[in-house]
């Protein structure tokens, strides 16, 4: 199994979710995060006094999936989150080794 | 004595009013600080109404309007004290200013006024100072600060009064007073940590713009209510502090615009309130064209001077000293051009009246702001030198909120987390 | 590639993220988190009510990096979130299998 994580920017979450639906996936757990890399942030400017913001509010998105369909998903995530432009975000991979449903106590690909 | 009850109505009302622009400056400031100390900026502009309610009572309205002491203009004497002899007349207000309200009346509505002009010093030192030593502050600030520059320039025995200065609801007494003495202690406590360098922007500005309606709609109480009557000069007060305020907010935003900027909300209110703020010692004094003036002027000037702070190293927080220093300054000279006797008082360069009153105008912005940065000054340094004015590091970086008064101000999620069992709950009385 | 997780005081983000960019790494994703360990919350106080929170607010700071200078950056941000008091995190590295650039579609090392 894998742990597909990916950062997103954030109005790109129902397109993602969309294309993640269509292939199969079912389930996603969503965090805010906040980004900071090549994109820089917005302005805020109070009594003339100009704040430059860092940080980018982004989305992270996990989920664990079989090996035999991660590049697919991958895939079908970056497609659906890509703009073409900076600050698109990043999508990594990690094996899991071992996965359990709490409900059930199924383990490992059943779990899945 | 009789007593007029139209007169007295309006004046009882305006006390209220002006008493209910501590807590709209609570708000007003509190929207302006970062999340976790607004709790402890209103606690200080509540705690200050309650401290000043009772020095007022005992000692300081008397050392401010008491009889003189001595003759010299610049205190009273201790006659009033715990609003003894409180139904003699209020001493020098005769012929042409008699009043005609209790002087209970006269002794409350002067009471909020002292109330908001510590309070307005909160903003100079948002965020870093102890919360017992900033009340030991308050309380020795109305004695040796407040009171004196009140007798000086309200009491008709008063130095200034003598002198001819027009200040007609607090342009020395109230705003440049709290302008100085907020810079003076701002230097003495020094900058909050990471001041410049680290963003610290307003955490709630709709809090702000809700303390600014607030304090709009009680400064009717602070000026009109300065007629000491419900009169026709109540009446030009109350319309031209409108149109200042009015001007200032279009003011400052214009600044905004033309310096390639957008127009803010920010903006817009502190523009507001520096018309407001330089209208307060001209309302009684000028018409209506000289209402807009002033508001616009102080709009422009007071959004071009909160800059400064930057240049000159001190961290007057949420400018006190950019609006209510520069922008009472700006009303109390403007008089001088712009006062006119078709409403009260002498006329002004521009009405025919020559350069003298700009004159004393002048002398009084100086001797109040002078003063008062002084005391001010020996006032704070003497606290923190016995007691500590400052907060500890540890606990300015966790905020004044939980570290002074054991509360948040927002709970958004934390509770749920205690309620998982991350947490306990204990009655500690 | 390299996954660094670390979680740190809320306080230290400004040193970590100086001492990050000095070691050459520009991007990362911080999000708020919740901490439960040896260090104790605050204790607030309602109308003589005393509630003691044990969650202690932190930081979560993610990042994913070359396998050659991973070890370096975890003593990095070791070095910069340090204040020897309790609560000051902790700091974990996993394997990334493989990661993808949104925008570019670029993989793998490329990508970082």
């Amino acid at each position: 199994m894998k742990l597909i994580v990916a950062i997103i920017k954030p109005f790109k979450l129902e397109d993602v979710r969309n294309a993640l639906i269509r292939a199969g996936v079912v389930g996603m757990t969503v965090s805010e995060v906040q980004g900071y890399g090549r994109q820089s942030g917005h302005t805020e400017v109070y009594r003339g006094a100009e704040y430059q913001t860092n940080f980018v509010p982004k989305l992270k998105i996990e989920m664990v999936v079989p090996d035999e369909v991660s590049a697919e998903v991958v895939e079908a995530i970056v497609e659906a989150a890509n703009t073409g432009k900076i600050g698109d975000g990043k999508v990594w991979i990690l094996s899991v080794e071992d996965l359990v449903r709490v409900r059930t106590g199924e383990r490992g690909a059943e779990a899945l | 004595m009789h007593y007029n009850a139209g007169d007295t109505a309006w004046v009882l009302v305006s006390a209220a009013l002006v008493l209910f622009m501590t807590p709209g400056l609570a708000f007003f400031y509190g929207g302006m600080v970062r999340s976790k100390n607004v709790l402890g900026m209103l606690m200080q502009n509540f705690a200050t109404m309650a401290v000043v309610s009772l020095i007022w009572v005992f000692g300081a309205y008397s050392l401010a309007f008491g009889p003189d002491w001595g003759g010299f203009g610049l205190v009273g004497t201790l006659h009033f004290f715990g609003l003894a002899h409180s139904s003699q007349p209020v001493p020098g207000y005769t012929g042409a200013i008699s009043q005609h309200i209790p002087p209970l009346a006269f002794v409350v509505f002067q009471m909020t006024f002292a109330i908001i002009t510590p309070a307005l010093i909160t903003g100079s030192i948002a965020d870093r100072v102890r919360f017992g030593p900033f009340l030991l502050f308050v309380a020795l600030w109305s004695v040796l600060v407040y009171a004196p520059i009140a007798h000086w320039a309200f009491d008709p025995h008063g130095w200034l009064y003598r002198m001819g200065v027009e200040d007609f609801a607090g342009g020395t007494v109230v705003e440049i007073n709290a302008g100085a003495a907020g810079l003076a202690i701002a230097t003495v406590v020094g900058r909050r940590r990471g001041w410049p360098r680290s963003p610290m922007p307003p955490h709630n500005v709709p809090l702000t713009l809700m303390g600014a309606g607030i304090l709009w709609f009680g400064w009717f109480g602070f000026n009109a209510g300065s007629a000491l009557g419900a009169n026709n000069l109540a009446a030009h007060a109350f319309i031209n502090t409108n149109t200042a305020g009015a001007a200032g907010l279009l003011g400052w935003i214009a600044v905004e615009k033309l310096r390639g900027g957008k127009s803010t909300t920010l903006g817009a209110v502190s523009g507001a309130v520096a018309g407001l703020v330089a209208i307060t010692p001209s309302c009684g004094f000028v018409d209506a064209v000289g209402a807009g003036v002033i508001g616009v002027a102080a709009g422009v000037v007071c959004s071009l001077a909160v800059s400064a702070k930057f240049r000159l190293g001190v961290d007057d927080s949420l400018d006190v000293g950019g609006v209510h220093l520069i922008g009472g300054v700006v009303g109390t000279l403007l008089i001088g051009l712009l006062g006119t006797m078709a409403t009260n008082g002498s006329n002004g360069f521009f009405y025919g009246g020559g350069l003298g009153l700009l004159g004393r105008q002048g002398l009084a912005v100086l001797a109040s702001g002078a003063f008062s940065f002084a005391m001010t000054w020996v006032i704070a340094k003497a606290i923190d030198k016995s007691v500590g004015l400052r907060m500890a590091p540890e606990d300015e970086f966790e905020g004044m909120d939980t570290a002074l008064h054991a509360e948040s101000a927002y709970d958004f999620g934390g509770s749920f987390l205690r309620s998982l069992g991350g947490g306990s709950m204990s009655n500690a009385q």
